[in-house]
C-alpha cells in the first residue's frame, strides 16, 4: 500500500488485493474462469476482423475475379509490389487462381491419398497385424507424427525433389513445356507425396480409436453369422466408424490447408497452375499454394500493397478452416440415423 | 482348435488384406527412412563445436559459425510459449469441465478452442504481426524512429506459440478432469469445501499429470514450428536484444530458432550450407522426440488411477 | 460312438424314467419323490414323451475340455444335440454354460487364451475340419443383449446372405429369403411396411425377434440361443418362447437359460451344468421331476442358485 499520487486510488488497489487474496467464492471464480473462456471468442473474432480489415483493399480492388484466372500471379505480385515505387497509387490487381487451384490440388490430392493410407493402416493395427508388428507401429505412427514441417521439408528440398527432378522426369519431358514452365523436380507430385506423409498420422490415430470403440456386440454377431473378418471389419467397424472417418478428413484437410514451410520448399516456387491435361507431366509441374506463398513473400508484409494482398490470402485461408469445421460438423448428422454412433 | 484361415475368402477380401499389410508396412519403412537418413545425415554434420558457437553473418556459411542462438531461440520461445498458455489453458479446461454455463456458451467456447487448433499456424502468425504492430503493443518489439512499430520480437512470437499449445493443454487438462470420478468432487462438498476451494486443493492437483502432459505435447509443437518463428521473430541471426533490463531486452529482441536456422540454411532460404541445416534439423529432431517421449513417461504413470482400490 | 459315452450318462439318457408323466390336461400331483409338479405350471403343449425316438442326431460333443489360460470352464463333456428338439442347458452363473454354447460355432476362438480338447461334430464331420464361416452359417447363435446392427431392419436380416462371395446379391434377389426368415420369426406381421426403418428403433422383444430372424435367414441345421430373454420383458419372452417351440421341426435349438421356469416350458431335453462338468442329462420331466444326481434335485429345487 503507497501513497503515491500517480497510483490509482488506493482504495481500489486495496480492494483489488482483497479480493484476490480472500478464499474464492464459487460466484467469483466462475466469473473470472468464464471471462478467461471467452476471451477465446474474443481472440477469434479479433483475428477474423483484424485479418479482413487490413485484407480487404485487396478483395475491394479485384472484386470476385480475385479468384479468378489472368495472367501471370507471380508477375502481379511483383507489379503489386513495385506499385509502391510509382506515384500513381498502390496497385492491387490480382487473379489468384493458380495458387488456388495449387492449393486444392495439394490438399486434396494428400488428404484422398492419406486417407486410403491412413483406412487401410487402421484396418491393419486393430485386426490383422501380428502382435509384435501392432506394437512397432504405435511409435512409429507417433514419431511421425512428431517429425517437425521444416524437416520433412529438408529431406524433401535436398533429397526428394533431386531425384524426381534428375531422374524420374526425362529431358524430353522437360523440353516439352520448357516454354511456360521449367520442371526442376518441385513439384505436384512431391509435396502432394510428402503432404500425405505428414497428415496420415492424424488419420490413423482418429480411425484406429474409432475401430475400437465399435461395440463387441456388433463385431461378434456378425462373426456368428459367418461372416469372415475382413468383411466384419469393413461392413461393420469401419461402417460404424463413418463420422470418425469424417473428422479425421476435415481435420487432415485443415492441416493440409495450413502447411505453408514445407510447401514452400518442395513445391516449386512458381505460381503456376498445373495442367490436368497434361497428362503425366502435370504431376512434374510446380506450383504454390497460398499458404506458402505468404512465407515466401514474408518479408513485404509491412509494405502496404503486397501486404494486404497477402493478408488476403491469409483472410482465405482463415475462412476455409473455420467452414471445414462447419463442413465436418454436417457430415456427421445424416450418419446418425441409423445410430452410427457421435 | 483351428482358427479362421484366409485361403477360404473369396478373391477380393484377400486382396484387401495385402493392401492392408502393405499399407502398415510402408509406414514402418517411411519412419525408418526418415530416422536413418536424419541419423546418418546428423552425425555426418553435427560436431559438438556448433552447439556451442555463435552464427557468423558470413558469406560462406560451410565454414563459420554455429547454432548457438537459434538454441537458445528455440529454448526461449518454448519457455515462454508455454509459460503464457499454462494459466489460461487450465483455466479454461477447469471452466469447461467444472462450471460450463449457460450451456450454449460453453459450447461455443469449446468450439472456439477447436477453431483456434485448427487455424493453421501461418494464419496466427500473420494475426500476430498485426496485433503487435500496433502502436499499443509497442512496448513489446522494437520502435523504428518515424514510429512504425517493428511488431517482431520473442513476445509477439512467443504470444502466438501459446496459442499453438493453448488447445493441446485445454484437451489433456479437461480429459484429466473428468477422468476424476464424481465422488471425489461429492466427498469434498460433503465436507464442507466451495468449489473453488475443491478444484485448487483436490481435483487440480490430481489431474497434474494431464495437464503436465498437455504442456509437454504444446512444447513439441512450439519447437517443431517455423510459419511463427519466420513471420514473428524477425530475420536476425543472432539474439539481438532491445532496450535495457537483462531478460526483458531478450523477449523484445529478435532472434532465430532452430526451425528457421534450418529453414534459412536449407536451398529455400538464402542459405548455401546444407551441412549446418542438416545438423541442426538432427538437434531438433532429438529434441521433438525427447519431449513427446516425455509425454510417454508421464501419461505412463498416470495410466495406474487410485482411484479403483 | 455308444461306447464313448461313460456309463452313468447311458443309464440317464436310456433309462426309464422312474416316474410317470400324467397324461395331458390331468391336475398335477406329487410325482412320487417329493417334488411336487403343481409347482411348475402345465404348459398346454405338446410333450416330449417318453415313447417318442429321438430326432436325428445333427451334432455331437465328445469329452470336450475347454480352459481359459489354465482355467477349466468346461470339463469332459458328452452331449447329443437332435432335430426336433430343444436341448436345454441349466445351471447357475459362470458354470461354462455359455462356453459350451460357444464352442459349437467355434466362437470360443475369438478369446485369445482359449484352448479346447475333444471333439464336436456336426452330421459326422469334425468342425475343425469345416470351413469356420461355413459352420457358422450352419450353426447360427442369437446373443444373450439384442444386438441389430445399426442398418435397415431389411439390411440386418440381409446381411449375413451379402456377405458371401465376391458377387453381392441385389435387393430384389434377397427379398424372399429376408421375408420368409421375418414370417418364420414371427416379425414380418409387425415390420412389413417399415422395412427399410433402422433396426434400432424397434423394441427388445422385436430387436431379438430380428436377430432370431437374422440367424435363421441363412437357413442354418443349428440354432443356438444364450439367455435370448433375460433382457425381455414377459410379453415378449412368450412370444419368443412360443416362437422356439415352432422353430423346432425345423431346426436344432441349443438354449441356455438361467430361468428354471422357462427351461421347463421350453425344453425337451435338459442337461444340468455345475461347475463345468455336465451334471445329468435327460427329458426335461426327468431332470425335473425324478432327477438321478443330488446335485440336480439341489439346483431344481432351489436350494442354490
Amino acid at each position: 500500500m503507497t501513497t503515491k499520487v500517480a497510483q490509482p486510488s488506493p482504495g481500489l488497489l486495496d480492494s483489488l488485493w482483497e479480493t484476490v487474496s480472500k478464499p474464492w467464492t464459487d460466484k467469483r471464480a466462475e466469473l473470472v474462469l468464464g471471462a478467461l473462456a471467452c476471451s477465446v471468442l474474443v481472440l477469434i473474432a479479433g483475428m477474423v476482423i483484424f485479418v479482413f480489415v487490413k485484407a480487404w483493399p485487396s478483395f475491394s480492388h479485384n472484386g470476385l475475379s480475385w479468384f479468378g484466372s489472368g495472367g501471370n500471379v507471380d508477375q502481379q505480385l511483383d507489379d503489386i509490389f513495385n506499385s509502391t515505387k510509382t506515384g500513381h497509387g498502390y496497385d492491387y490487381h490480382l487473379r489468384a487462381w493458380p495458387l488456388l487451384w495449387g492449393t486444392i490440388l495439394t490438399t486434396m490430392g494428400a488428404v484422398v491419398l492419406g486417407l486410403a493410407v491412413a483406412l487401410f493402416a487402421a484396418v491393419f493395427i486393430v485386426e490383422f497385424a501380428p502382435d509384435w508388428l501392432r506394437r512397432v507401429l504405435d511409435p512409429v505412427v507417433r514419431l511421425l507424427a512428431a517429425v517437425p514441417s521444416v524437416i520433412y521439408g529438408l529431406i524433401g528440398i535436398l533429397v526428394i525433389v533431386p531425384f524426381v527432378g534428375n531422374h524420374l522426369i526425362s529431358a524430353g519431358r522437360k523440353e516439352s513445356v520448357a516454354y511456360v514452365v521449367q520442371l526442376t523436380g518441385a513439384s505436384l507430385i512431391v509435396a502432394v507425396l510428402i503432404l500425405t506423409v505428414m497428415i496420415t498420422p492424424i488419420m490413423l490415430a482418429i480411425i484406429v480409436d474409432a475401430l475400437r470403440s465399435v461395440p463387441r456386440g456388433w463385431t461378434e454377431g456378425a462373426a456368428a453369422l459367418g461372416v469372415n473378418r475382413w468383411r466384419v471389419m469393413w461392413t461393420i467397424s469401419v461402417r460404424a466408424a463413418r463420422p470418425a472417418i469424417v473428422a479425421a478428413a476435415v481435420l487432415a484437410t485443415a492441416r493440409a490447408l495450413g502447411e505453408a514451410i514445407m510447401l514452400s520448399m518442395v513445391s516449386g516456387s512458381i505460381g503456376f497452375a498445373p495442367n490436368p491435361l497434361d497428362g503425366i507431366t502435370f504431376f512434374f509441374e510446380p506450383t504454390r499454394p497460398l499458404a506458402a506463398t505468404i512465407v515466401d513473400r514474408a518479408d513485404a508484409l509491412s509494405a502496404p500493397p503486397l501486404g494486404q494482398t497477402l493478408y488476403a490470402f491469409a483472410a482465405v485461408l482463415l475462412v476455409s478452416a473455420m467452414f471445414l469445421s462447419l463442413a465436418g460438423w454436417l457430415a456427421k448428422q445424416p450418419l446418425k440415423k441409423y445410430g452410427a454412433g457421435a | 482348435m483351428g482358427r479362421e484361415s484366409t485361403s477360404s475368402w473369396p478373391l477380393i477380401d484377400r486382396i484387401g488384406l495385402g493392401l492392408a499389410w502393405a499399407a502398415g508396412l510402408l509406414l514402418c519403412l517411411v519412419a525408418s527412412a526418415i530416422v536413418i537418413y536424419m541419423l546418418v545425415r546428423g552425425v555426418q554434420f553435427l560436431r559438438p563445436g556448433l552447439l556451442f558457437s555463435h552464427p557468423q553473418p558470413e558469406l560462406d556459411q560451410t565454414k563459420s559459425g554455429g547454432f548457438l542462438d537459434p538454441l537458445l531461440g528455440t529454448f526461449i520461445l518454448t519457455v515462454l510459449g508455454t509459460t503464457l498458455a499454462i494459466l489460461p489453458g487450465v483455466s479454461i479446461a477447469v471452466w469447461l469441465s467444472e462450471y460450463a454455463r449457460p450451456f450454449w456458451l460453453a459450447r461455443a467456447v469449446e468450439s472456439g478452442v477447436e477453431v483456434v487448433a485448427g487455424t493453421p499456424s501461418i494464419v496466427l502468425a500473420i494475426f500476430g504481426l498485426i496485433i503487435f504492430s500496433q502502436h499499443l503493443f509497442a512496448p513489446f518489439s522494437f520502435t523504428a524512429e518515424g514510429g512504425a512499430v517493428f511488431g517482431r520480437s520473442f513476445f509477439a512470437a512467443g504470444a502466438m506459440m501459446a496459442l499453438i499449445a493453448l488447445p493441446l493443454i485445454v484437451g489433456a487438462t479437461r480429459e484429466a478432469l473428468q477422468a476424476i470420478p464424481r465422488h471425489v468432487r461429492e466427498a469434498s462438498y460433503a465436507l464442507g469445501k466451495t468449489k473453488a476451494a475443491t478444484i485448487r486443493r483436490v481435483l487440480l492437483p490430481t489431474a497434474r499429470p494431464g495437464i503436465a502432459t498437455g504442456t509437454a505435447l504444446g512444447m513439441g509443437r512450439i519447437a517443431g514450428d517455423t510459419a511463427i518463428v519466420v513471420i514473428l521473430l524477425g530475420a536476425s541471426l543472432q539474439l539481438s536484444s532491445q532496450g535495457s533490463g537483462p531478460i526483458l531486452s531478450t523477449l523484445r529482441g529478435t532472434g532465430s530458432t532452430l526451425t528457421s536456422y534450418v529453414y534459412n540454411n536449407s536451398p529455400a532460404g538464402e542459405g548455401n550450407a546444407p551441412e549446418k541445416a542438416y545438423a541442426a534439423a538432427f538437434v531438433l529432431l532429438l529434441i521433438v522426440i525427447t519431449l513427446n517421449f516425455a509425454v510417454d513417461l508421464i501419461s505412463r504413470r498416470r495410466s495406474a488411477p487410485a482411484w479403483n482400490t | 460312438m455308444e461306447h464313448l459315452i461313460p456309463p452313468i450318462r447311458r443309464i440317464v439318457v436310456d433309462a426309464e424314467p422312474t416316474v410317470v408323466v400324467p397324461p395331458e390336461g390331468a391336475p398335477a400331483h406329487d410325482g412320487g419323490n417329493g417334488i411336487a409338479l403343481d409347482r411348475l405350471p402345465a404348459a398346454p403343449r405338446r410333450r416330449f414323451r417318453r415313447d417318442d425316438a429321438p430326432g436325428r442326431e445333427r451334432m455331437r460333443i465328445e469329452d470336450l475340455s475347454i480352459k481359459y489360460g489354465g482355467r477349466p470352464a468346461v470339463t469332459n463333456v458328452t452331449l447329443p444335440v437332435r432335430q426336433g428338439e430343444v436341448l436345454g442347458l441349466i445351471g447357475p452363473s459362470g458354470c461354462g454354460k455359455t462356453t459350451l454354447l460357444r464352442s459349437l460355432n467355434r466362437l470360443v476362438e475369438l478369446t485369445p487364451t482359449a484352448t479346447r480338447t475333444g471333439r464336436i461334430t456336426i452330421d459326422g464331420e469334425d468342425i475343425d475340419a469345416v470351413e469356420v464361416t461355413r459352420l457358422r452359417r450352419r450353426v447360427s447363435m442369437v446373443f444373450q443383449q439384442p444386438n441389430p446392427f445399426p442398418m435397415s431392419i431389411f439390411d440386418n436380416v440381409a446381411y449375413a446372405l451379402r456377405e458371401q462371395g465376391s458377387r453381392k446379391p441385389n435387393r430384389h434377389d434377397l427379398e424372399p429369403a429376408v421375408i420368409d426368415a421375418l414370417e418364420r420369426a414371427g416379425l414380418h406381421a409387425e415390420v412389413q411396411a417399415t422395412l427399410s426403418h433402422p433396426a434400432l428403433r424397434l423394441s427388445g422383444g422385436q430387436q431379438q425377434r430380428l436377430c432370431i430372424a437374422r440367424a435363421l435367414a441363412a437357413r442354418p441345421e443349428v440354432l443356438l440361443l444364450d439367455e435370448p430373454c433375460s433382457a425381455l420383458d414377459p410379453r415378449s419372452t412368450e412370444k419368443i418362447e412360443q416362437l422356439i417351440m415352432r422353430l423346432r421341426d425345423e431346426v436344432a435349438v441349443v438354449i441356455v437359460t438361467h430361468n428354471l421356469q422357462q427351461a421347463h416350458r421350453v425344453a425337451d431335453r435338459v442337461g444340468f451344468m455345475y461347475l463345468g462338468e455336465l451334471v445329468e442329462y435327460g427329458s426335461v420331466d426327468q431332470i425335473f421331476a425324478a432327477p438321478q444326481e443330488q446335485r440336480t434335485r439341489d439346483y431344481v429345487s432351489g436350494a442354490f442358485g
